[in-house]
């Protein structure tokens, strides 16, 4: 589905990623873990177009997609989400889910200025759509809600708005930056139960960077180990979490002989 | 008044906005209570009929020219702000050039209909060929701009304003290759004069009441249709430009060419306006499409509430006829009364301190009478300066002394460094402050600021525009917007 072939990004003289080779397969859920400055995020913007690959290409069902536009990125199946979360935060609850189905809709400047039947009919669909989305979460993110602004939300459903954002984008593959970052236990154990289910019932294929343990361990179908931009463990999270080499670039060197 | 939340009382699952739900709901005391609650209880469709009903009726009721004059370039300023708003408070732009596309649809109607070129096209054909024309130049602004955010965009704008400014003035004597004599096209800056009027479905447009009644139209159907975009895709594809362009190119949002559209869209509105005012006006001038015009719609969106569109109708009544009001004395000693008490009203915070604080300025001007004419000091007498009804009314309690402008100069000095000081006084010392500084405000505005009117003008906005830009940022009818949280 997705494969990242031999990237390299590179940053005047700082190699943020070298000769990264990684396969997403469909339907799958990968984690990428990795200390700080890995290159996981930088991973993502080469993914979603908002960096330009140095060398190496990124292939999005056997076609290519590196150095492509954000927005043609996104309209090809790739929706993202940010680990600084970036909502519209002046803007609605429903309004953000609503604005990002710009792509799949029609109706321009002058059907709308003139309030056509066929304009009228899409806005009724696709607030249909906004709130049967806000709905995946249960009731967190319902109701009186809907009209609350985005800046008014506590950081849990920020996070849950932002992944509603990306749903209406209509995406194939999902990438989802510490989606459980902020949250407590609890909410870490709802986001993980809601990651499987993006899986099952949206069809969706996911790549996930996350920090916390538990959650790579509950949702990994594989995890990714990154250090320097260089890969350096790959396979099922108990072979990674023992893998002497993650265990080195966490805790540093030396520390897998000690034990 | 309900208590301040605090994080104890924020229950699990329930976040600021629930916790402040109560307060939203309770009305705040004073002025700005019932402030609040016609903002809540008036709905925004009977405030639209209300708005109706009234510029219908001024158009049938009204006959006196200079007040439909007004009130056509009411009119016309309130189109363009509303042609601004779309570029700055929809999609966030920072277009400094936008009075160039004002200026462009005028000159173009000035050249296409009068006997500068010697051409005179019908109005169903030269306006709307002007209005495609601007929104093409629109196209070709946001070419070299759609990349550019903030500062740099407003930089580049600014530099295709001054060009087209430039290029009007330069152009009354151009010579083309092959011919001896330079050619005269706009008129540099002595304008075009004597431009055709307007002629639609037979009918051509005589006076100023015609052209009343076509702009009330016009802004009529701008109004329904900018709404519309407003609520509907376009319109929230705007607000995620203006809110995170990133965010927005990655939900599939092709943030460039929303930013081109919205300068044509602007653009275009401005052209219209453009023809429209020519034919009014019946002559163009190019100092008409400078800075002065570009700071004052920009004052009307800001001051409205960018983004909103009753803001800037309210932004755009209050900028043009404002500077129409202070012109006359009279009106402009009862405004600035009204705005004082109102103010006095809405900082007191209730109305028995408003009561107590407007006793307390009646006491404090008796005092000050007493005062002077008890140690006989030399004052002017009161038929040379009581001449408006306000004036007549304050002529028993005001001290006017003999020399007007050091007294006034001194007062207006302590005034500037009362109000500064006012803002980052304790509660205590506010509440005795504020009649003080009502007091010195009558004195400085009846002894020294009354005789010199155009100064005045000027100050008295600049003074509400500081005002409201301190007490409302977003400003009359804009929402609260946040930055980052």
């Amino acid at each position: 589905m997705l494969e990242i072939k031999k990237l390299t990004m590179q940053f005047g003289a700082l190699k943020s990623i070298s000769d990264l080779d990684i396969t997403v397969n469909k339907g799958e859920i990968v984690s990428v873990i990795g200390p700080n400055g890995a290159g996981k995020t930088t991973l993502f913007n080469v993914v979603t177009g908002i960096y330009k690959p140095t060398e190496g290409d990124v292939l999005l069902d056997g076609k290519s997609i590196a150095g492509k536009d954000p927005a043609v990125v996104n309209r090809l199946g790739i929706a993202r989400t940010f680990q600084n979360v970036r909502l519209f935060l002046n803007m609605s609850v429903i309004e953000n889910v609503m604005a990002a189905t710009y792509a799949q809709t029609k109706s321009n400047i002058f059907s709308s200025a003139l309030g056509l039947p066929a304009s009228r009919k899409e806005e009724k669909e696709v607030r249909a759509k906004a709130e049967e989305l806000l709905s995946f979460f249960g009731t967190r993110l319902t109701g009186y809600r809907w009209e609350q602004p985005a800046y008014s939300l506590s950081y849990a459903n920020r996070r849950r708005l932002e992944i509603a954002r990306a749903l209406a984008t209509n995406p194939k593959v999902l990438l989802l930056d510490e989606p459980a970052a902020g949250m407590n236990p609890k909410e870490t154990q709802e986001i993980t139960e809601v990651i499987g289910r993006l899986r099952s019932e949206k069809d969706l294929t996911i790549l996930v960077i996350e920090h916390d343990m538990h959650v790579v361990e509950g949702i990994s179908d594989r995890v990714i180990a990154l250090d320097h931009g260089v890969k350096i463990a790959e396979g099922s999270f108990d072979s990674v979490a023992t893998h002497p080499d993650v265990v080195e670039a966490y805790l540093g060197k030396g520390s897998a002989d000690r034990k | 008044m309900t208590e301040q939340t605090t994080p104890e009382n924020l229950g699990i699952g329930t976040d600021e906005w629930v916790a402040q739900h109560e307060k939203r709901l309770s009305r705040r005391a004073g002025l700005l209570g019932i402030v609040d609650f016609l903002n809540q209880k008036v709905s925004p469709l009977v405030r639209y009929l209300l708005l109706a009903i009234f510029a219908v009726g001024f158009g049938a009721l009204v006959h006196n020219l200079y007040l439909l004059r007004i009130a056509a370039n009411l009119a016309v300023f309130l189109a363009l702000t509303l042609g601004l708003n779309v570029v700055m408070g929809f999609a966030g732009l920072l277009d400094l050039g936008f009075v160039a596309f004002f200026g462009f649809g005028a000159y173009a109607y000035a050249l296409t209909s009068s006997a500068q070129l010697n051409q005179h096209w019908p109005t169903y054909l030269s306006v709307p060929a002007i209005v495609i024309t601007t929104a093409f130049l629109g196209y070709l602004v946001s070419l070299p701009s759609r990349r550019l955010f903030g500062d740099y965009l407003a930089i580049v704008t600014l530099f295709f304003g001054q060009v087209f400014i430039q290029l009007i003035i330069s152009s009354d004597s151009i010579t083309f290759p092959g011919h001896e004599d330079s050619v005269d096209i706009t008129g540099g800056s002595n304008g075009i004069p004597g431009l055709d009027q307007f002629k639609l479905f037979g009918y051509t447009f005589k006076t100023i009441t015609d052209y009343y009644w076509l702009l009330l139209v016009v802004v009529a159907l701008l109004l329904v249709a900018i709404t519309r975009v407003d609520r509907t895709r376009v319109g929230r594809a705007w607000r995620t430009v203006r809110e995170d362009p990133l965010a927005s190119q990655s939900m599939g949002i092709k943030v460039n060419n929303l930013k081109m559209l919205a300068f044509i869209v602007g653009a275009a509105i401005a052209g219209l306006c453009g023809t429209i005012y020519a034919a009014i006006q019946n002559a163009v001038f190019i100092n008409g499409f400078d800075m002065p015009l570009l700071t004052l719609i920009y004052a009307a969106v800001i001051l409205g509430g960018s983004g909103s569109i009753p803001g800037s109708i309210l932004g755009a009544f209050v900028m043009s006829v404002l500077p129409e009001i202070l012109r006359v004395q009279n009106y402009s000693e009862i405004l600035f009364l009204t705005v004082l008490i109102l103010a006095v009203a809405a900082l007191s915070k209730g109305w028995k301190r408003f009561g107590f604080n407007a006793s307390l300025v009646i006491l404090l001007g008796l005092l000050v009478k007493v005062i002077s004419s008890a140690l006989s000091l030399a004052t002017t007498p009161t038929s040379t300066w009581a001449v408006g009804p306000v004036s007549k009314a304050l002529k028993y309690w005001l001290l006017m002394p003999a020399n007007r402008i050091l007294w006034g100069n001194i007062a207006f000095v302590l005034l500037i460094a009362l109000i500064a000081n006012y803002s980052i006084a304790k509660e205590r010392v506010k509440f005795y402050l504020l009649p003080l500084i009502a007091f010195i405000a009558i004195f400085v505005w009846e002894v020294r600021l009354v005789i010199e009117p155009n100064t005045t003008r000027q100050l008295i906005i600049g003074m509400m525009l500081v005002v409201l830009m301190i007490v409302r940022p977003q400003g009359f009818l804009g929402k609260t917007r946040v930055e980052v949280l």
